[in-house]
Order: structure tokens, then C-alpha cells, then sequence
């Protein structure tokens, strides 16, 4: 037990904790976005997947980790506005439209893949750029925190100004106020001649570029590669991280941040020899958990209310 | 004919469902006037209304705004000419605070972001020219029904109305309230700006109108100068039949009685009462008809018998049984059925079979199922008894309802509900949106039933239907009874509209015979 | 024939249509030799028994998972749980099969029994929290498809791995478990039989029940049920139960139908096909099974099409994930509709 909480206990979990949050906070605040425009994006699994492969693809034949960082936003700028045309024009269920995103990513990245370098495993024959970690000057030479806080992916960076972004998109600009008018009175935004299929595309397509820049972090951040299935439920999770935060920035976080610690904790545990399989499944299990709780307490509120 | 600023010339909406809402309206408005209009549900004013605020075009027919002819293409354009509009059901984000909702779509900006001083100081100048006193930052959803209401006044005011359109403003205020408003509109009119108030309530347009439009199944009765006209004889011009359905119904004995509703009070989201003290009895083969304007109450009782609201204050009692503690089901089993208003959500699957809903209220008979498995040549059988006994026009009965007409599927509904031999039955505006012959054959069940010695609660606001189905008949109006008629016959068309629009009342002891003489 | 039959009929056809075109265009952008491509993906599955036997034999899970899913479905539950449990009730069986000998019939019925008996504890858990609490089953079954690969793989490796092969595969099973061959030059298993019979037993209880025309109606029109008194929790934890059993069965099935070891190494994937074929099939259990041989046919053209061209068989993904996203477009070919329903309504006053 000693040696658990030893390993809890030190600047390498908490640095490991930032580092595995940072995909799952891209999604949930994509999510947040759409949510609070209500047009929830299923999808976001699906998104983060495809443009972890672009990120890849493109920053292997520019050379380019910009350009290969630009390449994955652009792709899941376009899947969700594809999506978007399909659940607002089209009327497709979100539901089974974001399952259907999902199959596309899981397929069609396999396909890309091999076509691209004839394995259907991970696209180490490719080239591919990483994007860089930084060292913040001055922070870095305070004991611990600089350990924790100096040192992460430019992308880490990106998402925690962009939970000061959304916030601050959300709370303090009209496109703001017209996304939460959309999600929570349609008619009084239309009563005003808000256009209400104008701003859920928006909300929608920024969705899709938060899990495009989380994609980008997995295959050019996180590792060096893109592997098949590498988003390996994030954004499942990222989903239940922003249904906890009750819809706010600050709750969404720090959801997104416990998620990000389970995960952290798996990959720290399995050097304690405690068997892989087992310990892959506690983000699941934590994500399982947070959900019930939060439905647990909805369902009394909802109950005292009435 | 000039110093109209706003005119109607016979306008004509037909809706792309073949209803002709507004047959041929005629309607003028003056400057700085305040201008009622007034009709029965269904008469064709919120077609009126949405027409002038651009969320509906007329088919046909002219509008002219300040002596020029125009289109009023969206909500957009009735804005931009300075129409406003305060909706019954407010158009308020909760969440939001009053500022936000008021600027809304015209969000004053800096730089990138909103800027709220600007905001708040729009916002108070507005205030103090029109003495409406509200706290700009409190938010919208702690607000009284009352201080919504400004709030949606406030919004159009600040998107620069003239011309402001209010929709039954007062039917979710308190008297108090009521009144506050009354002086805020007496003060916008001084202000210069005209209003335009649709309301049912004669006693609020005797108050505070200029003049007043009638409008009657789709057609302007005419416009009076309200000085000209006593209630009495505003209602007898907007209330009143043309076509009288007649029935033959014969004498009826009162059986012992199978609902009893007592000292029911209900109170709704906002905390106030929608329902006050119902009293009444229903008995064996009588059929009890509610008249009344719409959302005086009628809903939320019927809501409450049939077991989908549970947190009333009083007692319902079924036979002996209350059932506040009984499910939908359980209160099925005993032998209630019940046509709901709405019947393509409530009363029927739309995308099921006619068969499949025929059986709604009996599939786990005996008599349909076999062990563990349905009975088809049973219930195929009961389904083409049904069709044919109950008119349903179709081709098999392996059609999904949706592809009927509305009369088709409301005829589905009763044939199901009736052919249980029910003890009580609950009809809930049984022949709305149907045509004449299937109203006349929903009508006719209806007695059957009562003649075999069902209790019929009937709630209508088609008050031919409810005088002439009826052998009791009770008036509600604001929650509350007003009236109560032991047999419908004592009282006329006149009378009852004097109650249903809150001008006369009986005394508590007449009312009381409700559930007393019962 | 009705329009409303009529028009999902021809919007069903028409999601289909293009989405093979799509995959057609794929083919002649990608591939090298497309024509030949195209023979291999549309034509070869057809040319040989072997290659129609193979199509069978994966309709075989296809049945089971589209029934458990067009189940769900139909009762308004986006639950995608089938595929953890087809995954982890293989595994069952398979220890079934390992650990036990039993006189030959009794051994794959109590594999199979196994099998469906966790389904139903599982999906009665996700139906449970749905009920209750309003827990989105979506993300709570996706979470418990990878909570029991977990527990699964950790089971197989610590406890039942075969050390002496190669890949991480469990020991050999007893032959008593195994389902037997019906079709010679064919890997077909009785399976096949247990599956039609489901589909018929499944068919019986959705339109011969009150219990299944309560999943129906509470489906269709969750209000017409509330207002004829069915009680929604019931309904839920009914369907999810039978789903449960039903996926669970087509994992033992299929373990025992087509391995000798359990050899699934991830997810199989099975359970997620049965929501393209309950959509489909518009959840009716008659058509799950032409839709599972549609399916299986694709994928066996798709493999046929990887081993002997340069195009990867996951194309078919892509088709499926293209033809959901058509069919359940409310408004796609929407005007069609209403035109051919205005004319009905027409002609029938």
C-alpha cells in the first residue's frame, strides 16, 4: 500500500495526469460547446480518431508538424460539420449519427492506413512529425512545480488557454450568449431572429476542431505514431467528463482532470506489476462510476423538484 | 382613413393542411390606441396575431402600414417596423439574466466581447422612461410570472416598438399583478404607443381598451368603441351558435356516483394555483360537460383523474378508492377510458398498425390472448368488428394510422375506448379538428354510452357540443368552478358566456349542489 | 403494398445503393486493377460453396447481435453493449468447453446457457440504470464493452492461456462442446438453426405477446404507452434482458460453432454490426436475417477482395457507417414521402 500511494505522491503522477487529461479535456470542452448549443456530438470518438491519423498523414508528406497540426483540425473540422449536415439538414438521430461517425473512423482510418503504408497497425513507416514540449522559462527551476507544470506538449498549453477560451467565449461574447439561447430556449432565440441552424453548425464544427487539436495530441504529442483504435474511448469519456461538470467550464475540467488521474494511475500502476488487463480497465470503471453518481444525484433533484 | 398606422384588409389564411383559419379579417388600428381582440378558441385570433408579426403569411388579402401597402415577410421585418410582441409563453432563457435576454441578439459589443455597461445603461434608461422596475442583473428564471412579463415588454421596447401585440397577457397574472400592468400599459399609451390586446377577459377590455375587434370563426363581427358596449353585449356577439346540433336523448335516471372530486386544489411550476376547491360528483348514466375557455384549469383536472399528476392537494375518488395512490393502469383496470385531447401524442402510435391500436386498453384480456401468446384470429376479428361498427374509413386494418385523416384516427381512439363498456368515461375535447360527420357519430357513441349507464366526464370548449351532450354542466374559469347547471337545460348560450368569460359567478351554495345534489 | 412499406423499402434501397457506390469509387480511385477488385468484392463470394458456406457462417453472430440490437433499439435504448458481451460470453463458453465433458448435447446447451445468462445480467445492469437514474446507456455500454475485454483478456491470459502456441489463445476445448457441421464442404454448425429458431422465438414474443407489443407500443410512442398504462421501467428491463440473452448466445455460439480455442485477441466487433442490420432490418426480427446475409456477404467479398487485390476489407466500414447515416436521415427522400402520402390520403377519402 506504501508503495501505491508513493507512487500517487509524486511530481511524476501529477506531470502524468496533466499529460493524459489533455485529450480528453480537448473532447469534453468540444463537447461542452455543442451540448450547451443543443446539438450534442456523439462523434467526438470518432473525430478525435481521424484527426490523429490526418495530424500524421500530413505532417509526413509536408514534413511539417504544423502543417500536419492544422491537417488534423481541418479534418475534424470537416467530419463534424459532415455530421452536423446530417443531424440538423437531415434530421439524422444524433445518436445514431454519432455511431455512425465512429464506424466510419474505425474503418476508414484502417483503410487510409494501409493504403498509405500497407499496415494495418500503426503508421511507424511514416515519417511523421512530433509537435514540440516546452519548457517554461523561470517556472522550470522551481522545485516541483516546475517539474509538473514545465516540460509538456505546446498542445497542453493550447488546452489549458483554450479552457480560459471557451469560458470566456461562453460567458462574455454574444456568439456565447446565442449558443446557450439555441440549447435552452430555442423559441426566445428565434423570437429575436437568432438563426438557430447557423449557430448550432458553429458550435458543431467547433466541436469538431477541439477533438481534431485532441486527435493532433494523441498522434503527434502524446506518441509518435498513429496506431488503429488509438482513441481508445476518449471520447466516450470526454462525453460523461462534460455530463458531470454540469455543463460549466470550471466542472467539465475538473471531471475531465479525474478521468485524465484514472487514466494516469493505470499507467503508473502497471509498473507495480499489477497485470495490464486489469489495470486498463479503470478509466472505464471510473468513467462507469462518475456517470452513476451524477445520474444518482439528477435523478433526486429532479425527484425534489417535483 | 388615414391616421390608421396599421391596416388589415380581408385576409384570408389557408393552412397547407386544408384549414381555413382566417376566413376574412378585416382590422384597423389607430395611433396611441389600445385595441382588444377578442374571440372564442379556435376563432382564428393567434392566426391574427402571427400574421402581424410576420411569423405567417396571409394567403390572401392586403396590410397597410401607415397608409402604404406592405408584406410583413418575418419577425425580423415586423421588428424593423417597430411591431413587438410579449407571447403567452415567454421567450425568456432562464438561465440568463434579465439584461442578457433583453439584448439578446442585438448584444451591444466591445472589442470582442458584449459590453454589459452599455447594456445595463440601455437597459435603465428604458426603465426609468417607462417607470417598469427591474433589476437588470437578477436572473430570469427567480423572476414572478409578473416581472417576466415586463422583461418580455422591456424587449420589445428596447428593440424600439410602437406597436406593442399582447397575448392573453393577464392570463398567468395574479389580480395584483393585473392590475400593475394595466398602469404600466396606461402609461405606454401615453408614451405614444399603441397596443394591441387579445384577451377572452371582457371585464379587462371593459377596463383598459379603446376599442374592440370580434372575431368569430374566422371572420371580424365588427370593431366598437368599447365606451359603446356593455360585456353582455360583446359576449353575445363573440359566443353564440349558428348551426344547432340536435339529439335525441331520452330521460336518464342518475345512478350512484363513480367519481368524486373534492376540495382538489393544484398548484403549477410557478407556484401559483391552477386549480382552486373543485367540488363535484359524477354519476352513473349522466354525462357532466366542463365548459369553459381553454386553460382555465380543464387540463390539469383531467390530468390529475386520470392519473398523470399525482401532487394535488384534496381527493379523487374512484368508486370509494382514492387514487392517489393508484397507477395509470390500475385506474384503467377499473373501468376508466379516457380520449385525450391530443390524440396523435397521447392517443394513438401513430406509426402502429390500426389493429395494434385498437387493442390498447384490452391486450392483456383473456378473451385476446391464448396462454402465453395473442389470439390474431381474435383480435383480427375484434379490429374488423371495430372498423366497420365505428365508420373508420381505410383499407385493411394493417395500416399505420398516421396515413388516416384526423377524423379517421380520432374515430380509432373512441371506437377503443368506448366499445370497453366503460364505467367512466373521460372526453377531452372529443371532436376537435374533425369533420362534421365523425363529430355527429363520436357524438352519438357518446349518449350510447350514457344510455347504457357509463358517467361521462365531458370537457369541451365548443360550447354547442357541451350544451347539447350534456345533462349537467359545470363552468370553469380560472381554476375555479363558477357554475354549476344541475340540468343544462336551465341556462342558455347567454348565460354560460357570461360565465365562462369570469363576468357573473354563482353563489358558493349553488355551486356546492355540485357535489351535494349529485 | 402500403406507401409507408413502400418508401422504406426505397429509401432503404437507395442508402444502400449509395453507399456501394461509394465503395465503388473507393475502388476505382485506390485500387490498381479496380475491375478486378470489383469482381472479388461483388462477384467472387458467389462463384464457390466454400465462399457462400463462409457467407452463411458469419450471417450465423450477424443474426444474433442484430436481433439483440433491433431489440434494443426498438424499445428506444441506444445500448451497444452486445459486443462486450458476445466477446466475454465466447470466453464463457469457451471455459465451458475447457473445463467440463459432457455427454454430447448437454455440454454446448450448458455453454450456451452460460453465455446468455451473463447477457442478461449485463444488459439487465444498463437497462436498470437507464430506468432508474436516466443513465445514458450509450456511454455506460460502450465503458462496459472495454471493462469486460479487460476482465476477459485478463482471464485468458492468466488462467486459461495455452502456453505452448503461439498468440495469446486458450487452451483446446473438448470436443462434446462443439456444434456440429450440418453442411458438408461448408463450416455451417448447427448454430445456424438455433439462430432461425431465435428469430422466430423472438418474432413471436414482439408480435404474438403482450409483452413484446408493450416494447412495441412503448417504443414507438413512449406517451401512447404511458396513457394506456404500461409501466416503462418493466418495459425497459424486459427487452433489455431478452437482448442480453440473446447477445450472450451468439457469443457461445459462435465460439463453440466455429472455434476450437478462444482466440479473440480484441474486440470481435460482432455486437457492433447488429446496429447497421437492426437499422437495416427496421428492427423487425423476419428481415434481421437477410440483412445479417447481406452484411456477411460484403464482408466475405471484402475479405476475398483484401487477400487478392491491394484495397483493405475495412472499405466495408465505411459503407456501413455511410448507410446508417442515410437511413436514419428522418428528412432523406422526405418529399418523396409526403407526396406518395398526401396521394394515399387522397384516395382513400
Amino acid at each position: 500500500m506504501n508503495s501505491f500511494f508513493d507512487t500517487i505522491f509524486t511530481s511524476d503522477f501529477v506531470f502524468s495526469t496533466i499529460r493524459v487529461t489533455t485529450p480528453i479535456l480537448f473532447a469534453a470542452l468540444g463537447a461542452l460547446i455543442s451540448n450547451k448549443a443543443g446539438s450534442p456530438n456523439i462523434g467526438l470518438e470518432g473525430i478525435m480518431l481521424m484527426s490523429a491519423l490526418g495530424g500524421v498523414v500530413f505532417s509526413a508528406y509536408t514534413g511539417s508538424a504544423f502543417i500536419g497540426l492544422l491537417g488534423a483540425v481541418l479534418v475534424g473540422l470537416i467530419s463534424a460539420s459532415i455530421l452536423a449536415y446530417f443531424t440538423l439538414k437531415l434530421k439524422t438521430d444524433v445518436i445514431l449519427g454519432g455511431i455512425a461517425i465512429n464506424f466510419f473512423a474505425d474503418g476508414g482510418t484502417i483503410f487510409l492506413l494501409y493504403y498509405l503504408t500497407g499496415d494495418k497497425g500503426t503508421s511507424s513507416s511514416l515519417p511523421s512529425k512530433v509537435l514540440p514540449n516546452i519548457d517554461l522559462p523561470i517556472i522550470q527551476n522551481i522545485p516541483v512545480l516546475g517539474d509538473i507544470i514545465s516540460g509538456h506538449n505546446i498542445l497542453t498549453y493550447v488546452a489549458i488557454i483554450l479552457i480560459i477560451g471557451v469560458w470566456y467565449l461562453l460567458n462574455k461574447t454574444a456568439t456565447g450568449l446565442r449558443i446557450k439561447s439555441v440549447g435552452e430556449n430555442e423559441d426566445a432565440a428565434k423570437s429575436v431572429g437568432v438563426n438557430i441552424m447557423k449557430v448550432r453548425y458553429l458550435a458543431m464544427a467547433l466541436s469538431g476542431v477541439f477533438a481534431g487539436l485532441g486527435g493532433a495530441f494523441l498522434s503527434m504529442g502524446y506518441v509518435s505514431w498513429f496506431s488503429r483504435g488509438m482513441s481508445a474511448g476518449r471520447g466516450w469519456i470526454a462525453l460523461a467528463a462534460e455530463a458531470m461538470g454540469r455543463g460549466t467550464v470550471l466542472g467539465t475540467t475538473l471531471s475531465s482532470i479525474l478521468f485524465g488521474a484514472a487514466d494516469a494511475l493505470s499507467n503508473t500502476l502497471q509498473l507495480l506489476g499489477i497485470p495490464s488487463e486489469l489495470i486498463s480497465i479503470i478509466p472505464y470503471l471510473a468513467t462507469v462510476i462518475g456517470l452513476l453518481i451524477y445520474a444518482i444525484n439528477n435523478t433526486k433533484k429532479r425527484k425534489l423538484k417535483e | 382613413m388615414d391616421n390608421y398606422i396599421l391596416e388589415l384588409k380581408n385576409i384570408m389564411k389557408l393552412y397547407n393542411n386544408g384549414v381555413v383559419a382566417n376566413k376574412k379579417v378585416n382590422f384597423e388600428l389607430k395611433e396611441g390606441e389600445i385595441h382588444a381582440i377578442v374571440g372564442e378558441n379556435g376563432a382564428g385570433k393567434s392566426t391574427l396575431m402571427k400574421i402581424l408579426f410576420g411569423m405567417e403569411q396571409p394567403t390572401s388579402g392586403e396590410i397597410f402600414f401607415k397608409g402604404k401597402k406592405t408584406n410583413i415577410e418575418g419577425s425580423d421585418k415586423a421588428i424593423e417596423m417597430g411591431i413587438g410582441m410579449v407571447h403567452q409563453h415567454f421567450m425568456l432563457v432562464p438561465s440568463f439574466t434579465i439584461a442578457q435576454n433583453m439584448i439578446l441578439g442585438m448584444e451591444p459589443k466591445k472589442g470582442i466581447s458584449i459590453d454589459y455597461n452599455k447594456a445595463t445603461d440601455m437597459i435603465k434608461d428604458l426603465i426609468k422612461v417607462y417607470n417598469l422596475k427591474v433589476d437588470p442583473n437578477m436572473k430570469t428564471e427567480d423572476l414572478s410570472v409578473g416581472m417576466k412579463q415586463k422583461v418580455e415588454i422591456l424587449k420589445a421596447l428596447l428593440r424600439g416598438a410602437k406597436i406593442l401585440i399582447l397575448d392573453e397577457p393577464t392570463a398567468v397574472l395574479t389580480p395584483q399583478e393585473t392590475d400593475e400592468l394595466f398602469v404600466q400599459l396606461k402609461k405606454l399609451k401615453e408614451n405614444g404607443h399603441t397596443i394591441i390586446f387579445i384577451s377572452h377577459k371582457l371585464r379587462e377590455v371593459k377596463s383598459i381598451c379603446d376599442r374592440v375587434t370580434v372575431i368569430k370563426k374566422g371572420l371580424t363581427m365588427g370593431t366598437y368603441n368599447v365606451s359603446d358596449m356593455t360585456e353582455q353585449e360583446i359576449s353575445n356577439i363573440m359566443i353564440g351558435r349558428d348551426v344547432v346540433l340536435k339529439y335525441d336523448k331520452r330521460k336518464n335516471e342518475k345512478g350512484e356516483a363513480l367519481l368524486k372530486v373534492e376540495n382538489l386544489s393544484y398548484k403549477g411550476i410557478e407556484g401559483n394555483y391552477i386549480l382552486k376547491d373543485i367540488n363535484f360528483t359524477l354519476n352513473r348514466g349522466n354525462i357532466l360537460g366542463i365548459a369553459g375557455i381553454e386553460g382555465n384549469g380543464q387540463r390539469e383536472l383531467i390530468s390529475i383523474i386520470t392519473g398523470n399528476k399525482k401532487n394535488y392537494e384534496g381527493n379523487v375518488f374512484l368508486g370509494e378508492k382514492s387514487i392517489q395512490k393508484l397507477s395509470i393502469g390500475e385506474i384503467k383496470n377499473y373501468g376508466m377510458s379516457y380520449i385525450p385531447e391530443d390524440r396523435m401524442t397521447d392517443g394513438v402510435a401513430k406509426e402502429a398498425f390500426i389493429m395494434e391500436n385498437l387493442i390498447g386498453n384490452r391486450y392483456k384480456s383473456s378473451e385476446l390472448n391464448n396462454g402465453l401468446l395473442f389470439d390474431m384470429n381474435k383480435i383480427n376479428k375484434l379490429s374488423e368488428e371495430l372498423v366497420s361498427s365505428y365508420d373508420v374509413v381505410c383499407k385493411d386494418i394493417e395500416q399505420k394510422v398516421e396515413s388516416l385523416s384526423g377524423g379517421n384516427i380520432q374515430k380509432i381512439v373512441v371506437a377503443r375506448e368506448c366499445s370497453i363498456d366503460p364505467e367512466v368515461l373521460i372526453a377531452e375535447q372529443p371532436t376537435r379538428g374533425v369533420d362534421v360527420g365523425a363529430a355527429h357519430f363520436i357524438h352519438e357513441e357518446i349518449i350510447k354510452l350514457r344510455d347504457d349507464k357509463t358517467a361521462v366526464l365531458l370537457v369541451s370548449a365548443d360550447l354547442n357540443e357541451a350544451m347539447e351532450l350534456s345533462d349537467s354542466l359545470i363552468v370553469m374559469f380560472e381554476g375555479k368552478i363558477v357554475a354549476y347547471f344541475e340540468d343544462v337545460k336551465e341556462t342558455d348560450e347567454e348565460e354560460l358566456g357570461l360565465y365562462m368569460l369570469g363576468i357573473k359567478r354563482q353563489s358558493e351554495e349553488e355551486i356546492r349542489r355540485a357535489i351535494d345534489e349529485c | 403494398m402500403n406507401v409507408e412499406k413502400r418508401f422504406e423499402i426505397v429509401r432503404t434501397f437507395v442508402a444502400v445503393t449509395i453507399s456501394l457506390l461509394i465503395g465503388f469509387a473507393i475502388i476505382l480511385f485506390a485500387s490498381d486493377e479496380p475491375l478486378s477488385t470489383l469482381y472479388y468484392f461483388i462477384i467472387s463470394p458467389s462463384t464457390k460453396m466454400r465462399y457462400l458456406g463462409n457467407v452463411v457462417e458469419l450471417a450465423i453472430p450477424l443474426i444474433f447481435s442484430g436481433l439483440a440490437t433491433s431489440i434494443l433499439f426498438q424499445t428506444g435504448l441506444f445500448n451497444l453493449g452486445s459486443e462486450g458481451v458476445f466477446y466475454f460470453s465466447g470466453l464463457l463458453a469457451s471455459i465451458i468447453g475447457i473445463k467440463f465433458s459432457l455427454s454430447f448435447i448437454f455440454h454446448p446447451i450448458l455453454a450456451i446457457l452460460i453465455g446468455s445468462l451473463f447477457g442478461m445480467i449485463v444488459m439487465l445492469l444498463i437497462g436498470f440504470f437507464k430506468a432508474k437514474w436516466n443513465a445514458s446507456e450509450l456511454v455506460i455500454s460502450l465503458m462496459f464493452n472495454s471493462i469486460f475485454f479487460g476482465i476477459g483478456a485478463y482471464i485468458l491470459n492468466f488462467y486459461f492461456r495455452d502456453p505452448n502456441v503461439s498468440g495469446v489463445y486458450s487452451f483446446k476445448m473438448n470436443e462434446s462442446v462443439f456444434l456440429n457441421k450440418i453442411i458438408p464442404g461448408t463450416r455451417i454448425h448447427t448454430g445456424l438453426i438455433i439462430a432461425l429458431l431465435t428469430v422466430f422465438l423472438v418474432y413471436l414474443f414482439l408480435y404474438r405477446t403482450r409483452w413484446g407489443y408493450e416494447i412495441r407500443m412503448t417504443g414507438l410512442n413512449k406517451r401512447f404507452g404511458k396513457y394506456t398504462g404500461m409501466n416503462t421501467t418493466k418495459v425497459i428491463l424486459i427487452a433489455s434482458i431478452l437482448a442480453g440473452a440473446i447477445a450472450g448466445m451468439g457469443g457461445a455460439v459462435e465460439i463453440i460453432g466455429m472455434y476450437d480455442r478462444f482466440k479473440w485477441s480484441a474486440l470481435p466487433g460482432l455486437g457492433f454490426d447488429g446496429a447497421l442490420i437492426a437499422m437495416l432490418a427496421k428492427n423487425k426480427p423476419k428481415n434481421v436475417i437477410f440483412a445479417a446475409l447481406f452484411l456477411a456477404y460484403i464482408r466475405i467479398g471484402a475479405d476475398l477482395m483484401a487477400r487478392m487485390t491491394d484495397i483493405p476489407s475495412e472499405m466495408v466500414y465505411i459503407l456501413q457507417a455511410i448507410i446508417i447515416l442515410f437511413i436514419s436521415g428522418k428528412k432523406f427522400l422526405e418529399g418523396y414521402k409526403e407526396k406518395s402520402l398526401l396521394k394515399e390520403v387522397k384516395n382513400n377519402e
